[in-house]
């Protein structure tokens, strides 16, 4: 008989440790506070799931979750349509398509919070190109005391800086589809609606599923641009579940509830992420 | 339905192809005239410009020069729309989100016929191409083969096609549904009397679909004719030994004072004539396997080997540097190590500079 060889498990071990402390061990950090009250000397007293009742009938946590949701909508709505638009726009070959390429993926290649300083400069009603042109135009705009001028500054820089993904994805998946389609839709006699509709959609399916899903978890994670862009205001408006969550945390630094805040966030991304792929999957089964 | 000429036809991929220079031309100056309801191969070896000139027919590709005549209509500018023409791809094409009914009717449905006749066309057809039991069923679950006869399908499913051309449909299909497919596709043609064209690699599939066969090397036509004329009278060295198994023997030849072939001095009878004028040009005798006889007198050869095939076997001879394959039938001797072969002079042709003469 063979005596196990327990040697393979050093082999194993550079893999546990790095997600060990990566993911798990700061993960259990959380965990930790969310069930924990502390007064500073690094003494703990047992608190139970009081933090999480705590933040869940907070009418501070659920506007911050509506204001988030409804982001994330907007957001999704407008880049995707508008991703797909512009791939189907791209030209297909030549000199082109480099060009077209290097420009889509710059928004892409800006640190965060580059952006956010960028937006909130541009949109500046006083020195603004943005901000100024649009008041020269007689719209009276100030988004650091509207809160609609607010909301329309942050989703513009969204899209701005990440319709390009959804673009590279969706033209990535349109090269793929083979030219075959495209001369069986001609002769065929398809108009332009039936070959959209009957080909590139249902083979764009896969990357829109990707593109929807990053969007999606990155648009609900959101935090750099908009700190740097509003941070937070006017007001409350567009304090964000990250903003909130960082305010509390260290503004505040009520840790117990900004953990327990933490891991409710943490859940409902988990949630939802799976409910997208879930639904969108759906077909393939039978 | 019609008849389907092209004039002069000749096409480059490039964006300024230089007249003189043959490389730059994917087809060069083609003339055909097919007729109506006639089933055509295109055959010849990949790279040749088969597909090319399917597409010149059917007007995903516009031509560089030349003319493409549907009876007397001029079509070389219209769209593949507008052509009224169906084609079927070597890679199954279906539309993944439409049941089996709709990707048949999708066709007519967009050149706007009324429902009715839609239901009787797709039905049809469907029942022609056993695909009856299926039509409710998602497209996108179908085998290769199911999905290339949904193809087939779409190509056969209009009424009033000019004609349908056929670019390698049986690729991906596994060879037992190859056979059969290929039938059906005879059958049908038999049945539905519409002008087809189906480019191929494959002989067999040419010669047992079409009633004439385009031979097609380097973007020209080299011969276009029944199988049988393909088979007993090459006009080129390239048709002798593409179709045929094994292909044709090539000798070189010397054509003497008085106009006989030579080949390493021996006169070898044939059926071309004239050759006095050949002399200067390079020059083989051509002929088929099938057509060589062991004899007792002739070309003095070594036997190297026999392969059996079955019905009969292929030898392989040798004149010095020269090879020649002849078949011999079953139960016939065949000499131990040396012997003589002798041509079929009517089935014996002179070649100049790899054209027949004559």
């Amino acid at each position: 008989m063979k005596t196990p060889n327990q040697k393979a498990w050093w082999l194993v071990a550079p893999v546990v440790l790095l997600v060990a402390f990566n993911a798990v061990i700061p993960l259990m950090a959380v965990v930790n506070y969310s069930v924990q009250e502390t007064f500073g000397n690094n003494e703990f007293f047992f608190e139970g799931v009081r933090w999480f009742q705590q933040v869940m009938q907070s009418a501070r946590f659920r506007e911050a979750l509506q204001r988030q949701i409804l982001f994330t909508g907007i957001v999704l709505a407008i880049q995707v349509p508008l991703g797909v638009a512009i791939a189907l726009a791209m030209p297909r070959q030549g000199i082109g398509v480099s060009i077209c390429l290097v420009l889509m993926a710059m928004p892409l290649l800006i640190p965060y919070n580059v952006v956010g300083a960028m937006w909130n400069i541009f949109a500046l009603p006083d020195i603004g190109l943005m901000g100024k042109g649009l008041n020269a135009l007689g719209f009276e705009f100030n988004y650091t005391r509207q809160p609609v001028a607010a909301w329309i500054t942050l989703v513009a820089m969204d899209v701005w800086h990440w319709t390009s993904l959804v673009v590279l994805l969706a033209y990535a998946g349109l090269s793929a589809i083979p030219d075959a389609y495209y001369q069986a839709a001609r002769i065929d006699g398809a108009s332009r609606w039936a070959i959209f509709r009957h080909i590139q959609l249902p083979k764009l399916k896969h990357v829109l599923l990707i593109a929807v899903l990053l969007r999606f978890m990155d648009s609900f994670m959101i935090y750099t641009e908009a700190v740097v862009l509003t941070g937070g205001g006017p007001g409350n408006a567009t304090t964000l579940l990250s903003i909130d969550l960082v305010k509390i945390a260290l503004g505040q630094f009520d840790l117990g509830p900004a953990a327990a805040m933490s891991l409710i966030y943490f859940l409902i991304i988990l949630l939802l992420s799976w409910l997208f792929y879930t639904v969108m999957t759906r077909d393939e089964e039978h | 339905m019609a008849r389907i000429r092209l004039e002069q036809l000749s096409h480059s991929y490039r964006v300024a192809p230089r007249a003189e220079v043959d490389a730059d031309w994917a087809l060069r100056g083609l003339d055909l005239d097919w007729a109506d309801g006639g089933a055509y191969a295109l055959l010849g070896p990949s790279g040749c410009g088969k597909t090319t000139l399917l597409n010149l027919i059917s007007g995903l590709l516009k031509p560089t020069q030349g003319r493409v005549r549907f009876d007397e209509r001029d079509v070389t500018a219209l769209e593949p729309g507008q052509r009224n023409i169906a084609q079927v791809f070597q890679f199954p094409v279906v539309y993944d989100t439409m049941t089996v009914f709709d990707n048949l009717a999708f066709p007519l449905r967009n050149r706007g016929l009324a429902e009715a006749e839609v239901q009787a066309r797709v039905n049809e057809i469907a029942a022609m191409l056993d695909l009856g039991p299926s039509l409710a069923s998602r497209a996108a679950g179908l085998t290769a083969d199911g999905k290339q006869k949904i193809s087939l399908g779409r190509g056969l499913v209009r009424a009033d096609v000019a004609a349908i051309l056929f670019d390698e449909p049986l690729t991906v299909i596994d060879p037992h549904l190859k056979w059969r497919l290929r039938s059906k596709l005879k059958e049908l043609q038999q049945r539905v009397r519409r002008t087809m064209v189906y480019v191929t690699h494959d002989q067999t599939e040419a010669l047992t679909f079409a009633d004439q066969v385009v031979v097609m090397f380097e973007g020209q036509v080299v011969q276009s004719g029944t199988p049988v004329e393909l088979f007993e009278r090459p006009a080129h060295t390239f048709v002798g030994h593409f179709i045929g198994s094994p292909g044709m023997n090539l000798l070189p030849c010397e054509i003497d004072a008085a106009g006989v072939p030579r080949f390493a001095g021996h006169a070898v009878a044939t059926a071309s004539g004239g050759l006095a004028a050949a002399r200067g040009k390079r020059t083989e005798i051509g002929v088929r396997p099938e057509f060589v006889r062991l004899a007792d007198t002739g070309i003095p050869v070594q036997f190297e080997r026999i392969d059996d095939i079955g019905r009969v076997r292929i030898v392989s001879a040798r004149h010095g540097e020269h090879r020649i394959k002849l078949l011999v039938a079953e139960g016939q001797a065949i000499p131990e190590a040396q012997g003589h072969l002798a041509f079929d002079a009517p089935h014996t042709r002179v070649y100049a500079d790899g054209w027949m003469v004559r």
